[in-house]
C-alpha cells in the first residue's frame, strides 16, 4: 500500500509516497537521504536512530513513516545552528571526548538534549545512567558520555536551548 | 515487514468500523510490540488500524475514589502525571520503569494490558489494584481480564478504552528486571485499597496470577515479616535461560518482601 506522507524535519517541510510498511528511519535515510540517524540493531534495543517526534525521544526504527504523519521531527542534523557553532549537547560531547568509534553517537545526544529538558536541566550522574537506559554504545565509552551529557545541562540552559 | 493495509481512525466508533469483517486486521496502539513482531515476519496482518489519531482514548481523569486513565495514554504520561502521583504514587512508579525512556514515550497503557506480555507490568497494577477495564462494550474487572499467555477476555473487534484503578491506602511495585531487556524477570504489585490487600505476580508465569496466602497474611499484619515463611511453588512457573522456576518462586518472595516495605515507607 503506497501512501503519501508530508512532515516537518529540522523546520523543513518534506513529502513523500512511501508504503505502510517503511519505518521513519527508513524514510529519513532513504527517502530523504538524511543518513545522520543511525540504524544500530533494528530490535528497538541500541537507540542509534533516536530522532525526537513533537518534542519527544523515540526510537525511529520503532515507527512507521505514516505515524508521524503531520509531525514535528528533529534529527541530528537539525541541532547546530551553523557549521561552525555546534548544539551545546555536541560541543560537550567533542570536549568530553565522548565517543569512540560514534555509531551510536546521534542516538546518544538525542536522547541526551530530550533527558537534559525534562529534568529541567538538572542532572546528576545516577539520573542520567538511569536514563541512557535505551542508548547503547557497544565501545562501552558510558563514562565521557555521562560526563559530557553533565557539563551539557548547564551549558544548554544559559544558551537557551 | 510484510506490507498491509494501514488505517487512522479518528475516533473509537471509526476503528470498530474498519475492523469489522477484518478477521486478519491488528490494532496498533503505541506500536512497542507490534512493530517489532512485525519486523520479524512473526505477525502478518492484512490491515493496522493505528489508534495513534483517536484524541478520545488518551487522558488521566480522577473520578471520586478512581483515578481513570485512557487506553492511548503513554507510559511516560502515566509516570510524569500529578494526578497519578497523588492519587496512586505506586503505579507513577510502575510506568516510569517500563523499558527504556523513548519506548515509555511511545507505548501505551491499553496495549500493553492487551497485548498481555508474561513479562508485562501492568497487569500487575490492574490486578493487585483490582481495576476495571473499560471496552467499547462492557467493563471487565482486573480478575476476569488476563486469561493467560498473550491472552485476554478481550473479543475480537473490541477495544479497551480505559482502565479505572481505585485508590490505594498502601501500595508498591517491585520488579527484578532482566538485567539485558528490562523485561520483568519477576514483579510483584501489593496493594491495599478498601477492597482487601492483594499481591500480584507479573514475569513469572504464563500471565499474572495472585498469592492468595500472602494476601491472607498481609490482611492480617501488613509487614513483610508477616509473609517471610511463605513459599511459593515453582510448579508452572517461566524456567528459561535468564532463570529456573525455581530462582522465580524465590524471587516472588524476595519482591514481595521489598514492595510490602516500600509500601509501608
Amino acid at each position: 500500500m503506497t501512501i503519501s506522507v508530508a512532515m516537518t524535519v529540522n523546520g523543513k517541510s518534506v513529502s513523500g509516497k512511501v508504503e505502510a510498511r517503511t519505518l521513519l528511519v527508513q524514510f529519513l535515510r532513504e527517502h530523504l537521504g538524511m543518513t545522520g540517524t543511525h540504524v544500530g540493531c533494528d530490535t528497538s534495543q541500541c537507540g542509534a536512530c533516536v530522532v525526537h517526534v513533537d518534542g519527544k525521544s523515540i526510537k525511529s526504527c520503532t515507527i512507521l513513516a505514516v505515524q508521524a504523519e503531520g509531525s514535528k521531527v528533529t534529527t541530528i542534523e537539525g541541532l547546530a545552528e551553523s557549521a561552525d557553532k555546534l548544539h551545546p549537547m555536541q560541543e560537550a560531547f567533542r570536549e568530553n571526548h565522548a565517543l569512540q568509534c560514534g555509531f551510536c553517537t546521534p542516538g546518544m545526544v538525542m536522547s541526551a538534549i530530550d533527558m537534559v529538558k525534562r529534568h529541567n536541566y538538572q542532572l546528576d550522574e545516577a539520573t542520567v545512567r538511569r536514563e541512557l537506559e535505551g542508548n547503547l554504545c557497544r565501545c562501552t565509552g558510558y563514562h565521557n558520555i555521562v560526563k559530557a551529557i553533565l557539563a551539557a545541562a548547564p551549558a544548554m540552559k544559559s544558551a537557551g536551548v | 515487514m510484510y506490507d498491509f493495509a494501514y488505517h487512522r481512525p479518528k475516533s473509537v466508533a471509526d476503528a470498530i468500523g474498519l475492523l469489522k469483517g477484518k478477521t486478519e486486521a491488528r490494532v496498533m496502539s503505541g506500536g512497542m510490540t507490534l512493530i517489532p513482531t512485525l519486523k520479524q515476519r512473526l505477525a502478518r496482518p492484512s490491515d493496522v488500524v493505528d489508534l495513534g489519531g483517536v484524541k478520545e482514548l488518551a487522558g488521566i481523569k480522577v473520578e471520586g475514589n478512581n483515578v481513570v486513565i485512557g487506553g492511548m495514554t503513554r507510559h511516560a504520561d502515566v509516570a510524569s502525571s500529578a494526578d497519578v502521583k497523588a492519587a496512586i504514587p505506586a503505579l507513577a512508579y510502575l510506568a516510569g520503569h517500563i523499558g527504556d525512556p523513548q519506548v515509555r514515550n511511545r507505548g501505551t497503557m491499553g496495549g500493553s494490558v492487551a497485548n498481555n506480555d508474561p513479562a508485562a507490568d501492568y497487569p500487575g497494577a490492574v490486578v493487585a489494584l483490582n481495576a476495571t477495564v473499560s471496552t467499547n462494550t462492557r467493563k471487565i474487572a482486573a480478575d476476569d481480564f488476563f486469561k493467560g499467555l498473550f491472552e485476554t477476555a478481550l473479543a475480537e473487534g473490541e477495544l479497551i478504552t480505559g482502565i479505572s484503578f481505585p485508590k490505594a491506602e498502601k501500595a508498591a511495585y517491585m520488579k527484578f528486571p532482566n538485567p539485558a531487556s528490562r523485561y520483568a524477570m519477576v514483579g510483584v504489585f501489593v496493594a491495599k485499597t478498601a477492597a482487601g490487600v492483594r499481591v500480584a505476580v507479573t514475569g513469572a508465569g504464563a500471565t499474572v496470577f495472585r498469592v492468595k496466602a500472602m494476601e491472607e497474611a498481609l490482611s492480617k499484619n501488613f509487614s513483610s515479616a508477616a509473609i517471610k515463611d511463605i513459599k511459593i511453588p515453582a510448579d508452572g512457573l517461566n524456567s528459561d535461560i535468564h532463570g529456573s522456576a525455581e530462582y522465580r518462586a524465590h524471587l516472588v518472595g524476595v519482591m514481595a518482601r521489598r514492595a510490602v516495605d516500600a509500601a509501608n515507607k
